[in-house]
């Protein structure tokens, strides 16, 4: 359960937030979309407990979450970054485990998880190479193990398939939706629209520093919205197989 | 899921090369004692040792072996041990915290901002805490100048930017120079004497009381490092990501800069500065058994304390009867591998591991 009340986040007297109230319950992926420089990913990052509001309050579980110690906040939030880096030659399968490291939970199944993980993400069969040797997709694959991996009961996903081809993509957001549909509360920040479209419970829609749209797909995806929001023109159709919105640029 | 239900590991070295390292160590360890000035055998090293446990021997030949070893030798071996695994360790640690596989405790500037403190103390005659006035010298000078790197070099979230190190050790040494150059004016003949000493390292002051001062340090140093190697290991992925995973960044930071400024007092309060065993010996071992600082905590220490030991041996036998500074072979040895490191780096990006 996150609940935001009232949040802004500014710098140098420009808000990067503006009042934000939204909450997001267990069980559903809620996507964050919205244009270049709306405040999704600072949004994320108040949530993750980055950076602090400068007003507002944000609480994980019905506590606030200043009130948080660190190793308190790695037991319920795990977080996916943008632009990952390790810097020694770990392997995969120790970044994975890494997820673990700080988790109050029975090590013996530390192993089982981790596999878990690994295969969830497809990148079993590289789990003992040099991590520092891998593509942009596979370290975002292995970062997304990791998440998996940390097993907590909300999940901050900050553009988890940016680096990633169709297949991947799909199969992200489809752990993402089933790590929800087991009673975790997902967020993940996207750009694509018609990915958040397939896969979300709701959308929330951000245009500069405020909320623009909150709902479930069909609600928040239309044509008028996005098209101040987005300053593009596009028609929406309906998703011949999956029977979501689909956006089209025009 | 498919496939079996554990992941298949490939075979590991590391206990080979551990019992390798063991040997080696024990090797070393036992050759140091016996060769010098005065070569003894195996056999007489072994009875000398014990003998200092049982009834004194009558035998005159024993009894100047039985000094030799405990009265110059003994101490000596122990304080290159102690030097060299502090500096090892302290070497990983700082790798870790800086992100930078070119941390070193001497490229950084923490070993001259030490031995800077170190020589305040001598110069100035300071001796408010005794025999541990120059240890504790150090250990509060090594602290400041580490805090004042970390400030100014500071990992990003972008991951290791070598060269921001590399400028502030270069500035933070050229500012301990100066101080320690005006120091230098300032000293008398008899300080001077002792002085010249620091910018090159010598174990020649080794002695049972100085090892008594520096081992505890070393020792807590060490295991507070394999403590902490799990938070360590996370340190790798950046501030951010760690403190997601559960590390109290800020915390581990402060309690790392205290334990390598340690470390690194125990290394040089009376021995001066050597340089490169905190960068070589870390590197080499990462690369044979990984990063995981749970393994390379322990080895770097026994890595460290063999390279010492050897270039200590080496120092002392080279070009009897006098002895070579230390500092001169490290550098000879360390030099040259650091400027493969940065070729290597170089080629690599920053994932020289």
């Amino acid at each position: 359960m996150i609940e935001l009340r009232d949040v802004t986040v500014s710098i140098e007297s420009r808000d990067l937030l503006h009042a934000v109230t939204m909450s997001c319950a267990p069980g559903t992926l809620t996507a964050l979309v919205g244009p270049n420089g709306a405040g999704k990913s600072t949004l994320l990052s108040v949530v993750a407990g980055d950076r602090k509001a400068d007003a507002g309050k944000i609480l994980l579980k019905g506590r606030e979450i200043g009130r948080y110690s660190v190793h308190e906040l790695a037991q319920i939030r795990s977080v996916f970054p943008q632009g990952s880096v390790i810097r020694f030659g770990y392997m995969v399968e120790e970044v994975v485990a890494m997820g673990r490291a700080f988790r109050d939970l029975p090590p013996d199944e530390d192993e089982a998880a981790v596999l878990g993980a690994l295969r969830t993400s497809e990148v079993e069969h590289m789990a003992f190479r040099n991590a520092q040797t891998l593509s942009g997709g596979e370290q975002a694959r292995t970062t997304f193990a990791r998440v998996v991996a940390q097993a907590t009961p909300i999940v901050l996903l900050d553009e988890p398939t940016a680096a990633l081809d169709l297949r991947h993509q799909e199969r992200v957001l489809a752990a993402a939706k089933a790590m929800a549909r087991e009673g975790a509360t997902v967020v993940a920040v996207l750009h694509d629209l018609n990915l958040a479209a397939a896969f979300a419970d709701r959308i929330v829609l951000l245009g500069d520093g405020r909320i623009a749209g909150n709902g479930p797909p069909w609600e928040v995806l239309q044509q008028e919205r996005i098209e101040t929001v987005y300053r593009q023109s596009v028609r929406i159709l309906e998703h011949p197989v999956r029977g979501c919105p689909v956006v089209l640029t025009t | 899921m498919t496939g079996p239900l554990k992941l298949k590991r490939p075979p590991s070295r590391t206990g080979a090369i551990a019992a390798v390292l063991g040997a080696v160590l024990v090797a070393a360890f036992f050759a140091s004692v016996a060769i010098g000035a005065v070569s003894l055998s195996l056999d007489a090293v072994l009875r000398a040792i014990a003998g200092r446990f049982s009834a004194s021997a009558a035998d005159p030949e024993a009894v100047l072996a039985e000094t030799v070893v405990w009265d110059l030798r003994l101490a000596r071996v122990l304080t290159a041990v102690i030097i060299g695994a502090s500096l090892a360790t302290c070497g990983a640690a700082m790798q870790g915290l800086f992100g930078n596989p070119l941390a070193d405790p001497g490229i950084i500037g923490v070993s001259s901002g030490a031995s800077l403190g170190a020589i305040v103390v001598v110069v100035l005659q300071i001796s408010t805490f005794g025999l541990w006035t120059l240890p504790i010298g150090a250990f509060l000078s090594g602290t400041a100048t580490t805090f004042v790197i970390y400030a100014l070099a500071r990992p990003g979230k972008t991951g290791g930017d070598n060269s921001k190190l590399l400028l502030v050790g270069i500035a933070v040494n050229a500012i301990g120079g100066a101080f320690a150059g005006y120091l230098t004016y300032l000293a008398t003949a008899e300080q001077l004497q002792s002085l010249t000493f620091w910018s090159m390292g010598s174990l020649s002051s080794a002695k049972w009381v100085t090892v008594g001062i520096s081992a505890p340090p070393t020792v807590v140093g060490i295991v507070l490092l394999y403590r902490w190697s799990r938070q360590l290991d996370l340190l790798a992925l950046g501030e951010r990501q760690a403190r997601h995973l559960g590390v109290d960044v800020k915390r581990l930071r402060r309690k790392l800069i205290f334990v390598t400024a340690l470390l690194v007092a125990a290394a040089v309060s009376f021995n001066g500065t050597i340089g490169f065993v905190g960068l070589v010996i870390p590197h080499l071992f990462r690369l044979m058994i990984g990063p995981a600082h749970r393994l390379l905590i322990p080895f770097s220490a026994a890595g460290g304390a063999l390279l010492v030991m050897l270039a200590d041996l080496a120092a002392r036998t080279l070009d009897p009867p006098s002895e070579i500074p230390i500092g001169v072979i490290m550098g000879s040895l360390g030099g040259p591998f650091f400027l493969w490191m940065i070729y290597r780096s170089r080629r690599f990006g920053i994932s020289a591991s």
